[in-house]
């Protein structure tokens, strides 16, 4: 039983962890050590995606990226969040709860969305039942383009975001 | 049973004339009317052995005045898709509803009535399942060629009526549409008693982004790129099965090596989603430890798809008449480095997932589906195969798996462990298939890559996905335009299944029977 154990700990641990993954992340890791006091806590709402986005937030948290030892962690609640991240082009349906999860959120806040989806409805543009973007419905502060964008991509424009932002009072 | 035989028993059973019958390939379709349409489509239930599989209307009313409707159903043993076809007039736009007979068929009514607004007389439910009573207003049907977007959308003040359980202790937990994880949107009703579950409501249409109206009117290229968006985790399902109809629909043949690359992409999608999936368990029942190997894994082969592929979803690598990636040896050895590499690393999961007395304890006769309900649901894909159905696309439409070792994964007691089973079972059988595939690249010769002439027709694509059929009716116009296109995820039916396995089970046992399933949100909303 050991053994196994053993065996799966050398592959998470064999993870390809590639030079430029390092030195973003500590870049992200001390930017979020002085604006977020060492967290930065993110809630994922998906407003219609095709579910690629997704799955690329969760390979970013994989052993490999493990987006979580930087500092960045993704929480159940939005009354727990300092960033809301958000895919897809917002379905009439979900434009509500998009609403009420960002009103949610304790101030200050910013939202950050991924794919090409949310920026403006992407492939699903001029659709009968989209908002075409989730900025139709709360302000948006970063894009992450991509369909779906990469975990590295992610990671990249999360360092980004956190650098640049004015966190919003409000 | 062949065709032949079937065609004879049904003329008999019938009394149709065999002009009202025709074939096309491997469809058949008959023309019936509103008296012998709920009879026939019952007896082609009966004698098929097959829930309705897909069911559609289309606007003709340009053309002949009345909207047609095809309710469609599979014949395992026939290897034919068998359509019941109906018009119905413009006037009157009512046609019988089958669904009292014919569970399978229910969800495929209220589809029908909110975007046609054709009303099935005697359904037992009209209630609206993807428009939501909240923000679309009464009268406005998508599907219609003559619809316009109504002007005030929202606060139309109705409200969607739950089911009620009522009794002593009986209380609600309403979830979602924003869920707890990072996953898709949809609205869970449970009724609790104490502990167990015992009813379970699901309100789904969160991610309706109205694909079907605009597959209409693009071009068929175009249009392929929107199906690799309809399910992110199915891209290169709905890309194929979309590719599929319109090969069929405009006669363009296809080279054995495009066939075997395409194989090669739909394995490659089924192993790494379902070693998510298994991670996805693990993770419910809080066993963190193999859910961190099952994602390096799962990262491994996205990587192995980037670069054969240049996508890691198998986004954009399907075209009409080919599926153009090449493979050069170097990146082939690379191939069999990672599947091997996979391969060792599944049987550790496995064993450890296996040596967990609490992981089993959580997943044996948890969640159990049976055959008699998932038969009756229409239920298909994984859920079915573990419920002992024998049903696979892989089986039917052999193509290229012909000559392969291709075996049906199956299992009988339909539990969470059954479908856990099924889902490593299908990994190896996969891992097996796509080293013989490439076997078999390298054996054939380089053949010239057809060039793809969009002609006017109608055809139905499918092919088995991770979750099982994804099925595409796609009908082209003069101009090679997509003029009505149908899709059917897996997921649209299964969601039945979710909600009726977990009766009896505990609240905190519904993350694991629902990753048990994995069932796409935006594939079955559309």
């Amino acid at each position: 039983m050991n053994n196994i154990y053993n065996i799966a700990k050398a592959r998470i641990e064999k993870g390809i962890v590639t030079e430029e993954l390092n030195l973003i992340g500590e870049e992200l890791r001390s930017e979020i050590q002085k604006k977020f006091s060492r967290s930065l806590h993110i809630r994922e709402v998906d407003t219609g995606s095709c579910g690629a986005c997704e799955s690329e937030i969760i390979s970013a948290t994989n052993p490999i990226y493990d987006i979580q030892r930087f500092g960045v962690d993704f929480v159940a609640s939005p009354r727990h969040a300092d960033a809301l991240l958000v895919t897809g082009p917002v379905s009439l349906n979900m434009a509500l709860a998009l609403k009420r999860t960002y009103d949610a959120m304790p101030s200050p806040k910013f939202v950050i969305t991924a794919g090409d989806c949310a920026f403006d409805g992407g492939p699903f543009k001029g659709s009968y039942y989209i908002e075409g973007g989730v900025s139709k419905i709360i302000p948006v502060d970063f894009h992450v383009p991509g369909c779906p964008p990469k975990p590295i991509d992610l990671i990249k424009h999360i360092l980004l975001a956190v650098k640049n932002t004015k966190i919003r009072e409000r | 049973m062949n065709y032949k035989e079937f065609q004879k028993i049904f003329i008999e059973k019938s009394g149709f004339a065999a002009e009202l019958i025709s074939e096309a390939g491997d469809e058949v379709y008959i023309k019936t009317n509103s008296e012998n349409y709920p009879g026939t489509c019952l007896l082609l239930h009966k004698e098929l052995a097959s829930p309705v599989m897909i069911y559609f209307a289309e606007d003709n009313r340009k053309k002949s005045d009345v909207f047609t409707l095809y309710c469609g159903f599979l014949g395992k043993q026939i290897k034919k898709w068998v359509f019941a076809v109906l018009d119905v007039p413009k006037d009157t736009p009512e046609f019988p509803s089958i669904s009292k007979e014919i569970v399978s068929a229910q969800l495929f009514e209220r589809e029908i009535r909110e975007m046609f607004g054709l009303i099935p007389s005697g359904s037992p439910d009209e209630r609206r399942l993807r428009l939501h009573e909240e923000v679309w207003p009464e009268g406005y049907y998508p599907l219609r060629k003559d619809f316009v977007k109504p002007e005030k959308i929202g606060n139309t003040g109705r409200e969607y009526c739950f089911d009620k359980i009522e009794g002593e202790g009986v209380f609600e937990v309403p979830v979602g549409p924003v869920h707890a994880g990072i996953i898709g949107p949809g609205h869970f009703r449970f009724s609790v008693a104490g502990e167990p579950i015992i009813n379970l409501e699901l309100r789904l249409g969160f991610t309706h982004r109205g694909a079907e109206k605009l597959f209409e009117g693009r071009t068929v290229k175009d249009s392929l790129k929107l199906a690799e968006c309809v399910s992110g985790d199915s891209a290169f399902a709905h890309g194929l099965a979309f590719s599929l109809a319109v090969e069929k629909a405009s006669g363009v043949m296809v080279s054995e090596r495009t066939k075997l690359n395409r194989g090669i992409c739909l394995e490659l999608e089924r192993i790494y989603n379902h070693v998510n999936d298994i991670g996805g368990m693990a993770v419910d029942v809080a066993f963190s430890y193999p859910q961190a190997l099952a994602s390096v894994i799962k990262e491994n082969i996205l990587r192995l798809n980037e670069k054969l592929t240049g996508h890691r979803y198998l986004k954009g690598v399907n075209s009409f008449g080919s599926c153009g990636f090449s493979f050069e040896p170097a990146i082939q050895k690379e191939a069999y480095e990672v599947l091997r590499q996979a391969e060792n690393d599944i049987l550790v999961l496995k064993e450890m997932l296996f040596a967990s007395v609490s992981f089993m304890d959580r997943v044996d006769t948890t969640g159990l589906l049976h055959r008699n309900t998932a038969e009756d649901f229409g239920i298909t894909g994984v859920a079915a195969r573990a419920a002992g159905i024998k049903a696979d696309l892989r089986t039917i439409f052999p193509g290229v798996y012909m000559k392969s070792s291709f075996m049906l994964a199956r299992q009988a007691k339909g539990d969470v462990l059954a479908r856990l089973l099924v889902r490593f079972d299908e990994i190896a059988v996969s891992l097996r298939i796509i080293n013989e595939f490439m076997q078999f690249l390298a054996e054939s010769n380089k053949e010239d890559v057809n060039s793809s002439v969009e002609k006017e027709g109608t055809g139905l694509g499918c092919c088995e996905g991770f979750r099982g059929p994804v099925i595409y009716w796609v009908k082209l116009n003069s101009e090679g335009k997509v003029e009505r296109c149908k899709i059917v995820d897996a997921s649209f039916n299964n969601w039945q299944a979710l909600s009726y396995c977990v009766l009896g089970n505990i609240v905190p046992d519904f993350p694991l029977c629902n990753k048990s399933f994995d069932l796409s949100y935006s594939g079955g909303d559309l």
